[in-house]
């Protein structure tokens, strides 16, 4: 039996898709490499807001249709937990405006809607509005499921790999104590050394996605090693990419080994 | 021209980042992202180029068609610039879309190359007062990675510098009337100079200072930008404002002269990517569109 995306060539049965191969007893899928991000239940996502709307927020998630963010289910400053009230609807604008980031989960099964559209909650407060920092788009079968997607790096930047392909890279907050849920954003300079660390994680990223590496902490961690002897903006070189990236692969499979 | 939207904070981002001279991706102000240069993809034009700055792809067509020349210059052939900003780019060039951007981008080009001098117009004539070589240059824009006139105006450059115009002569009959004879061998053909075509530098203000080749996230943080055609010798021939904020005199002299300095460099090592390919001749290995 064929599903979608096969055709018959030659009596065999051949895929449309080029892609990672998963087997589960006898079905066969493929993901394809350059997707839109289908959502599930307890992924991580950053995603941008596009419209503020009546009691919620439509949210860019690089996936086909637009993911919805109640109002009902974004922390309210402070973490007061009580029911959104006719003034909240009106100070919608003042939490979330359009363009800005924002780090959340996707929710409940009732909400991957018939059209395939996601609805997002905030599970904590680590979770809200992002400050400072980078964001880089890459395709979403690139990022490795894992158990946590938020990142302190030893090198002193910290990663948020959204299930969706969107990746933040941000400078580790001082306080780690204090978490307000995002709604005060510290619009304070950076300091020199944190954005060199940003930008080379941010052209290590660029460099991973564009040899097929999969994304995650450690990957991404051996990649900015591999590229400390360069400077920052010779690793978009393609010659150069290729020497981190084959570095990195050789540094991964010895740590498989 | 496409944008993205960013929030605040990421604006604030990139602007202290510049402020230091550290963008987002390790450049410095001054610094142009890895462009990759092609001449001779488009197999029936006379000449044509592919430049990829980052994002952004730019194809230039050049054909030479024969016309009349203009009134006021009968000794002169002339250019006729075409840009088509393709739904390709972005979906805000769907239908009508990227018109007014291609309006936009043609009539500066059009500006830059009628400085005297640009090009050698005197080569493209035939029968001065009645035939000439008309050089109808087509850009076309794949896609919008920020900094199209830049990547444009390299792109029509290397495309002018693959031209090659078949040599035609010119019979006269006993009655007078002109014959215009083509030559045989179809590698027989004039070469246009393009040591004096303009490149342009765009300089985009962010902040208190200038960088050079923005993407387009740093096109978003911009409020005003200097656009400048400079010569591969580093005479400025033409100038634009752009972008609806404003610019303090002194800060445009400074722009002017990073960008001299930035095309002079941009220019030679344009010319050295020519001159390799050139060198290559039919050896080359064409990557085309498929590679």
């Amino acid at each position: 039996m064929r599903g979608h995306g096969t055709y018959v060539d030659e009596e065999k049965l051949v895929a449309s898709v080029a892609g990672a191969v998963e087997r589960v007893n006898k079905l066969v899928c493929v993901t394809p490499l350059k997707t839109r991000y289908n959502g599930e239940v307890g992924d991580i996502v950053v995603g941008r807001i596009t419209e503020v709307q009546q009691k919620r927020w439509k949210v860019e998630t690089n996936s086909r249709l637009d993911s919805v963010l109640l109002l009902s289910s974004m922390n309210l400053p402070g973490g007061e937990l009580r029911r959104r009230s006719a003034e909240d609807e009106l100070a919608m604008r003042d939490y979330l405006q359009e363009g800005d980031l924002i780090s959340l989960v996707a929710v409940e099964v009732q909400s991957v809607f018939s059209d395939g559209a996601v609805s997002l909650h905030t599970r904590s407060l680590k979770y809200g509005k992002l400050g400072q920092g980078v964001l880089v788009q890459v395709s979403p079968s690139l990022v490795k499921r894992q158990k946590t997607h938020f990142h302190d790096l030893p090198c002193g930047a910290s990663v948020i790999l959204g299930n969706n392909g969107f990746i933040w890279i941000y400078p580790t907050p001082e306080q780690k104590d204090e978490e307000a849920g995002g709604f005060t954003t510290n619009l304070e300079p950076v300091p020199l050394s944190d954005r060199e660390v940003i930008s080379r994680l941010r052209n290590c990223v660029v460099a991973l996605v564009t040899q097929k590496l999969m994304l995650f902490d450690t990957s991404i961690l051996y990649c900015y090693e591999a590229s400390l002897p360069h400077q920052i903006k010779d690793i978009l070189k393609p010659e150069v990419m290729e020497e981190i990236v084959l570095e990195t692969r050789q540094k991964l499979l010895d740590l498989e080994g | 021209m496409a944008s993205v939207v960013l929030s605040d904070a990421e604006k604030l981002y990139i602007i202290h980042g510049v402020q230091e001279d550290l963008r987002v991706d390790g450049r410095g102000c001054e610094d142009y992202r890895c462009a990759e240069v092609e001449t001779d993809v488009v197999s029936n034009t006379s000449g044509s180029a592919r430049v990829k700055l980052g994002h952004t792809d730019i194809l230039v067509g050049v054909k030479a068609e024969m016309g009349t020349p203009k009134l006021e210059k009968p000794d002169e052939g002339y250019l006729e610039f075409f840009v088509d900003c393709s739904a390709n780019a972005t979906p805000e060039f769907e239908g009508r879309g990227g018109e007014e951007l291609g309006t936009e981008i043609a009539s500066t080009l059009y500006r830059i190359f009628s400085s005297e001098g640009s090009v050698d117009l005197k080569s493209l004539c035939i029968n001065p007062g009645e035939h000439c070589w008309v050089l109808y240059v087509d850009v076309l824009l794949l896609e919008c990675g920020g900094n199209l006139f830049d990547a444009i105006s390299i792109t029509v450059k290397a495309a002018l510098f693959n031209t090659r115009i078949p040599k035609v002569r010119v019979l006269e009959d006993e009655e007078g009337s002109k014959e215009i004879e083509l030559s045989d061998d179809p590698y027989d053909c004039i070469r246009l100079n393009v040591e004096d075509v303009p490149c342009i530098v765009t300089l985009n203000k962010i902040g208190y200072r200038h960088v050079v080749d923005a993407t387009l996230q740093e096109e978003a943080c911009s409020l005003a930008s200097l656009l400048i055609a400079i010569t591969s010798k580093g005479a400025l021939t033409c100038m634009k404002k752009i972008g609806k904020g404003s610019l303090d005199p002194e800060s445009i002299f400074e722009m002017m002269e990073t960008g001299k300095k930035v095309g002079k460099s941009l220019h030679a090592s344009l010319q050295k990517v020519l001159d390799e390919e050139e060198s290559l001749g039919t050896t080359r290995q064409k990557v085309g569109f498929l590679g």
